[in-house]
């Protein structure tokens, strides 16, 4: 018998429950199909402008830093300026998402785009967040071409530029929103739902930014 | 690793008398109760979502055999690969097995228990395997040669300047002069050591707080990022999981995330929650080319259907510990194995027997709060009874503690008996304590007042007491 069979078998025999019940079955197939809302939280229901500033708020409760941009056209500038801000180089490393390809970076002139996954020497990343979850002020980011997972964790400033009316009130909303864009039942490799910049207390018990990941984490929200 | 839960007793005492872990151990009193107490105040729907998780997870518990196979089915069709290990040895030479095809010479690895459990680093180097931890913490107690004392905080146990001297001591190559006075320079100094780590490793190992069955996806919560880099560089990625990590769908995950990081650190969320489904696709510039789940057994199949099984709902948040006073006082490495506090006392007589593993559940005071701050209500202090009754049935435990409930067995069940004994003793005693209210020595009790003071008892019993009131009641009444 192979470990998997001996395995399913143990758990069968412990549960007393033959394989072939058609009851449990059938629950299991509805659960899976259907999957079910639980407890959904009140803090996020809110009109889409208070929405986004519950985002803001909580975000920045969380250590990132939140600036609100009124046009896609606005965030190379936005990027630029941060950089100045803080005296890092004119460079940032960023994937191939159309919404960040269709923005003006020709017009900031001093500034350097690499293109493509980081290799851990660029200070700065750029992502565009696929949605944003207001009720805990998490950016939602998924892996591929357009938004390489390297540049989520790599380069000490993470700038991730969201569209505001891709924040939702909760998890469960930005979950369905997934499942949209990949089909039920599938997922996209990596997906990273970010609650501010990296840290750690492991130390006596103290708070520290910047543990492996990102020592900051820049959102710049468009629009809304 | 080397089990000495055997000798709690002998571990309590030294862990008491060690002054650096006194220190450290003020850290988890002021720190973790407070922060959990104001995440859980500021969401009011944080009792209905544990009565939710918990439903989920006894769900899952129940119908484990089928959300095993949907969730082997899904990773399968995501391009991954699934390997069941029955025992620890199974998954130590599965693992062994992914890293020699990889041609693996260091690995690196996420926090994560149940690599703690199979003792897999020892194992790794001993053929020939480089595995560095990532987590800060880890990474502390890697140097040391210790095993995390704390399920979240491995090394909540150290203090600064201890982890000061171990950083001088093995990076070497660094100036001696550097300043390595506080908790930022001490990170950052391993920030740098590891981020070369992750570049050189063949394989990143990680464990997984859930297992979807819907889509296949295993889900770790970090927040330095490190489980993410362990996982997203080397060309292989190795998920290690137990087996009750199953839950169905992804909202089900989403309930449980809920409770999770508030119980553990206070957080509403980890800064990284990560959910990841198969190797690199198509197009993608980056991720492994490879995708392992090890799913192991090691004792999880015995515990369903028993008193035991409740254990299982376990999300290894660790509010347990920080808000047990027995923790406190002796912190984890007493407890002797890789579970230590309530959680522990309960999981680690299932794992590796009562007989090595007895003294744990005796090492409660039964205050309760561990049930009452677990985010999946688990009963620990009904389990650790049961084991405690356990251990009495096969006779586990000392001569003169059986001979001593025995007597008091005797007693309780002959009412009259048993009044008639404490109307003699409680009176006797409450005398020789001359008004103070309490022993600093009494005969007999000396195990007992070595440590603390013994409550003396009021002049006259409960049932004297209780008596007498119900007698005035009655006057008052007529």
């Amino acid at each position: 018998m192979s470990s998997r069979e001996a395995i399913l078998k143990k758990v069968r025999q412990s549960l007393g429950q033959p394989a072939s019940d058609a009851v449990r079955q059938k629950a299991v197939a509805d659960r899976l199909k259907k999957s079910p809302q639980g407890v959904i939280p009140a803090r996020g229901q809110l009109a889409p402008a208070e929405r986004v500033e519950l985002f803001c708020t909580m975000a920045e409760k969380l250590f990132a830093t939140v600036q609100r941009v009124p046009k896609p056209e606005d965030v190379p500038a936005a990027v630029a300026e941060y950089l100045r801000g803080k005296n890092l180089p004119a460079s940032i490393r960023m994937g191939g998402d159309p919404r960040l390809a269709a923005m003006p970076w020709r017009k900031q002139r001093a500034l350097e785009v690499k293109q493509g996954a980081s290799d851990g020497d660029d200070a700065t990343g750029v992502s565009h967040a696929a949605g944003g979850i207001a009720e805990t002020g998490t950016l939602v980011m998924l892996s591929g071409a357009g938004n390489p997972t390297t540049i989520n964790f790599l380069p000490e400033h993470h700038i991730v530029v969201i569209d505001a009316a891709d924040i939702d009130g909760d998890l469960e909303t930005a979950i369905a929103n997934v499942r949209k864009i990949f089909g039920k039942g599938k997922m996209p490799r990596t997906l990273n739902l970010v609650s501010g910049p990296s840290r750690s207390g492991d130390i006596e018990q103290k708070l520290i930014l910047g543990a492996h990941g990102p020592r900051a984490l820049h959102i710049l929200v468009v629009g809304g | 690793m080397q089990i000495t839960s055997p000798t709690f007793k002998e571990n309590s005492a030294g862990a008491l008398a060690d002054v650096q872990l006194q220190k450290a151990l003020g850290n988890v009193r002021s720190g973790f109760i407070d922060k959990r107490r104001k995440a859980v105040e500021a969401l009011p729907e944080f009792d209905q979502l544990r009565d939710s998780a918990r439903a989920i997870k006894d769900h899952a518990l129940e119908n484990l055999d089928l959300y095993l196979e949907a969730y082997e089915a899904k990773v399968k069709a995501s391009g991954g690969h699934v390997h069941w290990a029955e025992t620890a040895e199974d998954a130590r030479n599965i693992i062994l097995d992914i890293c020699r095809s990889a041609g693996a010479r260091t690995v690196t690895k996420g926090k994560s228990m149940i690599t703690e459990e199979i003792a897999l680093n020892d194992f790794l180097a001993e053929n020939g395997i480089r595995p560095v931890e990532t987590d800060l913490g880890e990474y502390i107690i890697q140097l040391r040669g210790e095993h995390p004392s704390h399920i979240i905080a491995p090394a909540v146990h150290l203090n600064k300047e201890q982890v000061e001297a171990d950083f001088r001591r093995v990076h070497d190559h660094l100036p001696p002069g550097r300043d390595l006075s506080e908790p930022e320079t001490l990170l950052n100094e391993a920030r740098k050591v590891l981020r070369s780590a992750y570049f050189e490793a063949d394989v990143g190992i990680t464990g997984a707080n859930f297992l979807v069955a819907e889509t296949g996806t295993s889900i770790i919560v970090t927040n330095e990022g490190n489980g993410d880099l362990t996982q997203i560089l080397p060309k292989v990625h190795v998920v290690v999981a137990s087996l009750e990590k199953i839950v169905p769908t992804l909202e089900d995950a989403a309930q449980i995330l809920r409770v999770l990081a508030r119980s553990a650190t206070g957080q509403d969320m980890s800064v990284y929650t990560t959910m990841s489904t198969g190797p690199r696709r198509p197009g993608d510039p980056d991720g492994p080319e490879e995708y392992h789940v090890v799913l192991l057994d090691n004792g999880r199949s015995a515990m369903l259907g028993t008193e035991f099984q409740d254990m299982l709902r376990c999300i290894r948040c660790g509010a347990c510990m920080n808000h047990c006073p027995v923790y406190h006082a002796v912190g984890g490495h007493a407890y002797g194995w890789v579970y230590p506090g309530p959680m522990g006392a309960v999981l680690t007589p299932s794992l590796i027997g009562v007989d090595k593993a007895g003294h744990l559940p005796n090492a409660s005071t039964f205050c309760g709060r561990c049930e009452s701050v677990c985010p999946m209500k688990i009963p620990l202090p009904k389990m650790m009874r049961h084991w405690r009754e356990r251990e009495f049935e096969r006779g586990l435990n000392p001569a003169t503690q059986r001979a001593g409930l025995k007597l008091w067995a005797f007693l309780a069940k002959r009412p009259s008996l048993y009044r008639f004994a404490t109307s003699i003793a409680i009176p006797m005693l409450s005398l020789l304590d001359r008004g103070k209210g309490r022993f600093g020595y009494l005969p007999l009790a000396g195990g007992w007042t070595k440590h603390r003071d013994l409550p003396a008892p009021e002049k006259r019993t409960f049932m004297q007491q209780l008596g007498s009131r119900n007698t005035a009641a009655k006057e008052a009444a007529r």
